[in-house]
């Protein structure tokens, strides 16, 4: 295999900020090849100069042995490289061909749709990509939209596909389906770039992987040569600890009860139909299952946000079924919400009228209807040192923060609070290693401290790695609760499909 | 600081490129931008009574556009401060002809809080209490109330119990304990009411201090910002939407009490004076400020008095005036473009000095 893309001592200084600070990287023709690194580690930046967004300070990117100097990324298209952004760039209102087509299309001004069509069509079935060139983009599911992202580069002549994050926003089902159009791809000779935090996807996909470490690449191997384990070390910089080591759990009293919960989202649709659960003191439960199986509904009516239909909710003895959110509160519910951007934080505010979201209306951070900043503003100092909130600025807004530390906020608030139960739903998601292992860490201290966790998440590991049980959710039921311990991601992964092992079937 | 450049950046280099275009125009038409400019500006504050008549004309604009600025915080969309304006005045001047008995003082204040609470049930309960319960949009509401709310007040003059006997359609004068003093003759000539300003400047501080130092500005930006996150907080989304609509008609019914107060003294037909839209382009360039309302507000009202002057001197139609309000919503409206432009320069010249360096 030849080298297709060579990156040679790359480095790109903004003022103040080396972030990419000598990368080198080899692509060779017909290889996928992951980028591993932690958000910040210069990732974004080393694509953006491949790709013609962004001027190297110093260094050379040679394609196919020729230097190249890309001052914007249409000469980037133009010499073959094709890039899938993680927010994908459609045009919703458009079908799959007028978008694949669009800005150079068959017929220039004469637009010629039915040529566009049949060159897409003949574009999808070449590289494996199945899809309706007539359909439109509003109506795909994200992992569509996403091949349609991909059949842009192509359709563009792209030599070679760049996929920055492509499996941040797909279900498992949509991730396993963009792996085997990337092995269509390799199996074509086309070489793929593969931008990525999450170890297990780089191990899946990869054949060899990089890692970058900030704004430096540690190392190359062959992903078959390295363990999770190694990768996380280099990734981190330090010994990183994948699977949380916990004491045994020692459950006390119940402290949340479901008794046959029904539940409808927004839209009137029944996702919840009939839960029947039990969360006790010092035990983490998790809830696994497929995304769109009711799960995130049923956390949002514990927490007050959706009111069930049907059933009634126990917290800690009391029934709080048609209680309000503020109510649950007091009582010591605390909710770390799935979209963090959507419901934990007001991005605007800072983070000290973040940190206070909850308890702004009662003293020391506001007396009489006015609020008080100097307390409010010595608590959240306090949270972020607890947290290591980084920037460790009080007024910084949310939105200047990485996803991670803007997690860590909302995690501070909510058990700070000294909660008996904590919901987390998805607390992880888009975070890298790092972090993950310190919001876990916080997860299992709340569990030794004899609070009741449920953790509502769609990563496998992570439910497997924290839970002292686990619950399955399928199609708005519970299909079985199995122990921690013992379970096996087989078992986990066939009770998520909605199918029970033989043997319960066969007896019930 | 630098946030608070950032924050006025934007609104100032928009009003500087509207001028500028406004004086291209100017020069098309063949007069000279620099004495028409000239004469704006000396026609708003060129003496003291002008500059006397510029404050007057931006009492009710700033007053109408921090009502329009608490909504615009809470993530609403007040269009109907014109109605809202009409009808408090309406009710400020049937307070101010009758209960002639009162002492002055109270009998002032009784003037403006009819006319606050008038302007609150106009544009607050009846939009606030269907957009929360039936969820109709506030943008229709507000701005069909408008409309009913001014030919509600027109018709209390024209044939209606408030029109004074005799042929002009007008009501009654105010009795002149309730009408504001004006202290010398100069502020009497630009009908300039010292405590009108003083009204004015108080409800600024107090529209401020509400939106950023009170628990109840607190939920009320939360909901403007993130409505989804505000109830996830435990924050009762609808009650606030309410209490929001209804501040954003209270700030607009004292505009119209104060200026029916401190300057027209009765009701009388002056309908087309668009306070209540004009205060919209007031807010939007204060970037819903209160503080900023302040200074928008003025500018404004310089505008209006100014081009009055130019048309006088230059002979440039006053409508020139309108055009330079256009020109500011439209800078306004797209400042986006502006740091979009320095980031396309910075980027230019870096490309420029890495391929001079290779």
């Amino acid at each position: 295999m030849e080298d297709f893309l060579e990156v040679i001592d790359l480095k790109k200084w903004f003022p103040g900020v080396k972030a990419n600070d000598g990368v080198n990287l080899t692509l060779r023709r017909g290889e996928v090849h992951a980028i591993l690194g932690e958000n910040g580690a210069g990732k974004s930046t080393l694509m953006k100069m491949i790709y013609g967004l962004l001027e190297p300070t110093s260094g050379e990117i040679r394609l196919a042995g020729q230097p190249v100097h890309f001052r914007s990324p249409r000469e980037a298209i133009q010499a073959g490289i094709g890039m899938v952004h993680q927010h994908f760039m459609l045009i919703p209102a458009l079908t799959v061909a007028e978008n694949v087509v669009l800005g150079d299309e068959p017929g220039g001004v004469n637009y010629n749709r039915r040529e566009a069509v049949r060159h897409v069509r003949a574009l999808s079935e070449r590289y494996g990509l199945d899809i309706d060139p007539t359909a439109k983009i509003s109506q795909l599911s994200v992992g569509l939209q996403q091949r349609v992202e991909i059949l842009k580069a192509f359709y563009r002549k792209a030599r070679l596909i760049i996929l920055d994050e492509p499996t941040a926003l797909l279900t498992p089902q949509e991730t396993r389906e963009l792996f085997n159009i990337v092995r269509n791809l390799k199996a074509e000779g086309i070489p793929v770039l593969f931008i990525s935090h999450k170890l297990d996807e780089v191990k899946e996909i990869s054949d060899r992987v990089t890692v970058m470490r900030a704004g430096k690449t540690v190392d190359s191997v062959r992903t078959a040569d390295a363990t999770p384990q190694d990768l996380a070390n280099m990734m981190v910089g330090r010994e990183v600890v994948l699977r949380i080591q916990k004491e045994v759990a020692k459950p006390g009293a119940p402290v949340l009860q479901l008794e046959d919960v029904k539940v409808r989202d927004k839209a009137k649709n029944l996702r919840v139909k009939g839960i029947t659960l039990e969360l006790r003191r010092g035990e983490i439960l998790g809830l696994a299952g497929i995304d769109g199986n009711g799960q995130f509904e049923l956390a949002d009516a514990i927490a007050g946000l959706l009111r069930p239909e049907d059933g009634r909710i126990i917290f800690d003895g009391h029934d709080i079924t048609h209680m309000t959110p503020a109510q649950r509160t007091e009582r010591g519910i605390a909710y770390v919400p799935q979209d963090r951007h959507a419901d934990g934080l007001v991005l605007e505010f800072d983070l000290v009228e973040n940190t206070i979201l909850r308890d702004f209306h009662k003293r020391p951070y506001s007396s009489a209807g006015i609020l008080r900043r100097k307390p409010a503003e010595d608590y959240t100092k306090r949270l972020i040192e607890a947290f290591d909130v980084r920037p460790p600025q009080p007024a910084r807004k949310a939105a200047e923060l990485s996803g991670g530390n803007q997690q860590k906020v909302i995690l501070a608030r909510e058990v700070s609070r000294d909660p008996i139960m904590l919901i987390a739903a998805q607390p992880t998601r888009g975070l890298d290693v790092g972090a993950i292992e310190g919001i876990h860490r916080q997860l299992v201290r709340l569990r030794d401290e004899g609070k009741g966790v449920l953790l509502v998440s769609l990563e496998m590991d992570e439910i497997l790695s924290l839970s002292d049980r686990i619950a399955v959710i399928h199609d708005g039921r519970i299909v079985d609760v199995i122990p921690g311990d013992t379970a096996t991601r087989e078992q986990i992964g066939l009770l998520m499909t909605g199918s029970r092992t033989n043997s319960e079937v066969a007896s019930s | 600081m630098k946030a608070l450049r950032s924050t006025f950046l934007g609104p100032i280099v928009a009003t500087l490129l509207a001028i500028v275009i406004g004086g291209i125009l100017v020069s098309a038409m063949g007069y000279n931008p620099f004495s028409v400019y000239g004469s704006l500006i000396s026609g708003a504050f060129g003496n003291i009574p002008s500059l006397g008549n510029t404050i007057t004309a931006s009492i009710p604009l700033v007053l109408c556009g921090l009502g329009i600025a608490i909504a615009f915080q809470s993530g609403l969309f007040n269009i109907g401060a014109d109605g809202q304006y009409w009808v408090a005045a309406a009710a400020s001047v049937w307070v101010g002809y009758h209960f002639t008995s009162l002492p002055g003082w109270l009998h002032i204040i009784f003037c403006l809080v009819v006319g606050m609470l008038v302007g609150a049930i106009w544009g607050g309960i009846i939009p606030g209490l269907t957009k929360a319960y039936v969820g109709s949009s506030e943008v229709i509401t507000t701005m069909m109330l408008s409309y009913i709310g001014i030919l509600l007040a027109r018709y209390l003059i024209e044939g209606g119990p408030m029109q004074e006997p005799g042929s002009n359609p007008q009501s009654p004068e105010i009795v002149q304990n309730t009408q504001l003093p004006y202290f010398n003759q100069t502020l009497m000539q630009s009908q300039l009411s010292l405590v009108a300003v003083a009204i004015t400047i108080l409800a600024a501080v107090v529209a401020w201090f509400l939106l950023y130092k009170t628990t109840i500005g607190y939920q009320l930006r939360a909901v403007g910002f993130n409505q989804r996150a505000a109830r996830y907080a435990g924050m009762r989304v609808t009650l606030y939407t309410v209490i929001a609509l209804c501040l954003s008609g209270l700030f607009a019914g004292l505009a119209g009490s104060v200026q029916m107060l401190g300057v027209d003294h009765r009701l009388m037909d002056g309908f087309s004076s668009n306070y209540g839209y004009t205060a919209i382009v007031v807010s939007l360039l204060a970037r819903n400020n209160p503080l900023g309302v302040l200074l928008a507000g003025l500018f404004f009202g310089a505008l209006t008095t100014g081009g009055q002057n130019m048309q006088i001197i230059s002979n440039v139609p006053a409508a020139l005036t309108d055009v330079l309000q256009g020109l500011i919503i439209f800078f306004v409206a797209c400042e986006r473009i502006v740091p979009q432009i320095i980031q396309w320069y910075r980027r230019r010249r870096s490309l420029r000095s890495g391929v001079a360096a290779s």
